[in-house]
């Protein structure tokens, strides 16, 4: 009896004093349905960010993480004046900036240009070509490249070779590396990277082409006057996406690319890490450099999209 | 169409067809090499010339490969972890979808902050691989299926979805009495087919190519999966390019193993592609329309 009346009255707390408990009893299952989930981003995502503390401290496993000592910068000190990391930030920036001022207006020209076919049998052939790379696993891309531009048996080589030239050992030459680094990521990206703006595409209205057909204008004025200032919009959301990806560079891409005689130009800040970290058991070491690479990524979100703000209406947030 | 066809109009198109054709050669090509020399006997491998189609036809290097255990297992590895990781995926981005897309769940913008935010900052690859180490997981399947249960990107795609459904069939469902589960389950489910067959197969491509987990967390080369055993064979015996004379026939011979590896396991993607194309394809449209 005393059990009831007790549940009772907690119910009648619950309902009558605290509005957002209320709220909470009344929507419990919905709730309930969120708990897997919560618990899922807090082990899996929020867990491993407790661990970034392993850069501020001196990791010994045997020790534990907690137990381990502090030794507060020291990492990022011999991060900053060490021999190694200068040039593999600059690998990370100079190959992200590369794949960036050519793999970013790639699909928008791909997705203008397709809007220009009217042969759909065409357009749909080519289109779905264009998507099939983005399908296609690294490991595999960097098998069928390094393979296609082999100095004894490769197409291009043929080709070179033919016209009289020396072969050109591309995959392990220095000069070439970044070039087949961002030209690899173009021609698997450009044809999936266009559908966003082909959609964007897709949503203007047909009667500003013939309003502009009318006032006699060119296929090249159509295009530059309607298609691009409506595309505008999709290309700012998709410039601040990429923005944090200028230094988050492509580990499976370069992973799989890599060798010792390109190490120079292309070891990256994640391929350091994983080289550092997991291979060479550094771990605070490596937890540092990725801790820097991260705050770095995500300062660069947060920055694009402020000036985004400031200076289209378009921001992600 | 009445079109007046002007001399810069006929340009554009040359523009445009040139340039499409020109791309689709590029990406055709260089797997017409790779299939080529998978089915060529070592003598036109190493001779000169073009080699787009094959000459001479020989199975040997897919004997060799199906010989291999590795990839058998990998491709059970790889199907294993496809499937089942798959299910989980997008079951548990329905979990968490279908709540968040709620106007009136109790702290919806907190949570949903809290899951973004996982989308920009991370704790990077040693924290991320000593967690799963302390959860005993290294060297089993869970660890290339638990660690990526839920994306967030997919599940708020997932979660505009849910939007733009009309809210009146909730509300029906609710005045005969059904509770939340009853209604995502029997009403907003079959509702949303398109978009979970696109986020299933985001989910299932993503685990078919994925191989770095694998790398890193698995051990026994019987637990790999299928693209990690593809990288192993690749780089096996990689001779180095520039001193190639060195064992050529030997080298040469296990090239064409290797592209006959690479074949075989690029193959089911090229084989399903043409029918999930589209289901993608439209995923990315319902994405960015709230994107």
């Amino acid at each position: 009896m005393a059990n009831i009346k007790q549940a009772r009255n907690k119910k009648s707390l619950i309902k009558k004093e605290h509005p957002t408990l209320k709220l909470m009893y009344k929507h419990r299952m919905l709730l309930s349905m969120l708990i897997p989930v919560i618990l899922y981003f807090f082990i899996f995502k929020y867990g491993p960010m407790y661990g970034i503390i392993m850069a501020f401290k001196d990791y010994y496993p045997v020790k534990g993480l907690a137990a381990s000592e502090w030794v507060g910068l020291k990492h990022f000190d011999t991060l900053f004046n060490g021999l190694y990391f200068m040039p593999v930030l600059k690998n990370t920036i100079l190959i992200s900036l590369y794949g960036m001022f050519w793999g970013f207006p790639a699909p928008i020209i791909l997705a203008i240009i397709l809007n220009e076919i009217r042969n759909k049998k065409f357009k749909k052939i080519t289109q779905t070509i264009s998507y099939l790379p983005h399908f296609l696993s690294w490991v595999i891309v960097a098998g069928v490249f390094i393979e296609f531009l082999s100095p004894s048996r490769g197409f291009v080589n043929f080709i070179i070779t033919s016209l009289g030239f020396e072969p050109i050992y591309f995959v392990t030459e220095p000069a070439w590396f970044r070039t087949i680094l961002v030209g690899t990521s173009v021609w698997k990206g450009i044809g999936w990277g266009s559908i966003i703006y082909l959609a964007a595409i897709s949503g203007i209205d047909p009667q500003l082409y013939e309003v502009a057909e009318i006032d006699g204008a060119s296929r090249l004025r159509k295009i530059w006057n309607i298609t691009i200032p409506a595309i505008v919009p999709v290309i700012v959301i998709m410039l601040i996406f990429s923005s944090g990806k200028i230094i988050d560079d492509n580990f499976q891409q370069i992973y799989n690319f890599l060798n010792p005689r390109v190490l120079r130009v292309g070891d990256v800040i994640e391929t350091y890490t994983y080289e550092q970290g997991l291979k060479n058991m550094q771990y605070s070491y490596a937890t540092a450099v990725g801790l820097f690479k991260n705050v770095i990524s995500f300062s660069m979100v947060l920055i694009t999209n402020y000036i985004a703000k400031r200076t289209t209406e378009y921001a992600l947030w | 169409m009445l079109y007046k066809r002007s001399k810069d109009d006929l340009l554009v198109d040359l523009f445009c067809y040139l340039f499409l054709i020109i791309l689709s050669i590029t990406i055709i090509i260089p797997f017409m090499q790779v299939i080529t020399i998978s089915f060529s006997p070592t003598h036109v491998i190493n001779s000169y010339g073009l080699k787009l189609f094959p000459t001479e036809i020989t199975l040997e290097g897919y004997k060799k490969v199906f010989s291999d255990e590795l990839i058998w297992s990998g491709y059970m590895n790889t199907i294993f972890v496809t499937v089942v990781g798959t299910i989980l995926n997008v079951l548990f981005s329905v979990l968490g979808a279908y709540p968040l897309s709620k106007r009136y769940l109790p702290y919806r913008n907190m949570w949903t902050g809290l899951i973004v935010f996982t989308m920009y900052f991370s704790g990077g690859l040693i924290p991320s691989y000593m967690l799963v180490k302390n959860l005993g997981m290294l060297n089993s399947l869970t660890a290339l299926i638990l660690p990526g249960l839920i994306s967030a990107y997919n599940m708020i795609i997932m979660r505009n979805y849910f939007m733009s459904l009309p809210e009146s069939l909730e509300e029906s469902a609710r005045i005969d009495g059904a509770h939340d589960y009853t209604i995502l389950f029997k009403i907003i489910l079959p509702l949303s087919k398109p978009i979970i067959a696109t986020v299933s197969l985001w989910y299932g491509v993503h685990h078919w190519n994925s191989w770095f987990h694998s790398m890193i967390y698995i051990q026994d080369r019987d637990k790999q999966v299928l693209q990690y055993v593809l990288r192993l064979i690749l780089s096996e015996g990689q001779v180095d390019e520039v001193g190639e004379t060195l064992a050529e026939a030997a080298a040469v011979n296990s090239e064409t193993m290797k592209m006959a590896a690479l074949v075989v396991a690029t193959l089911p993607i090229i084989c399903v592609y043409p029918f999930i194309q589209k289901y993608f394809v439209k995923g990315v449209m319902v994405g960015s329309l709230k994107g």
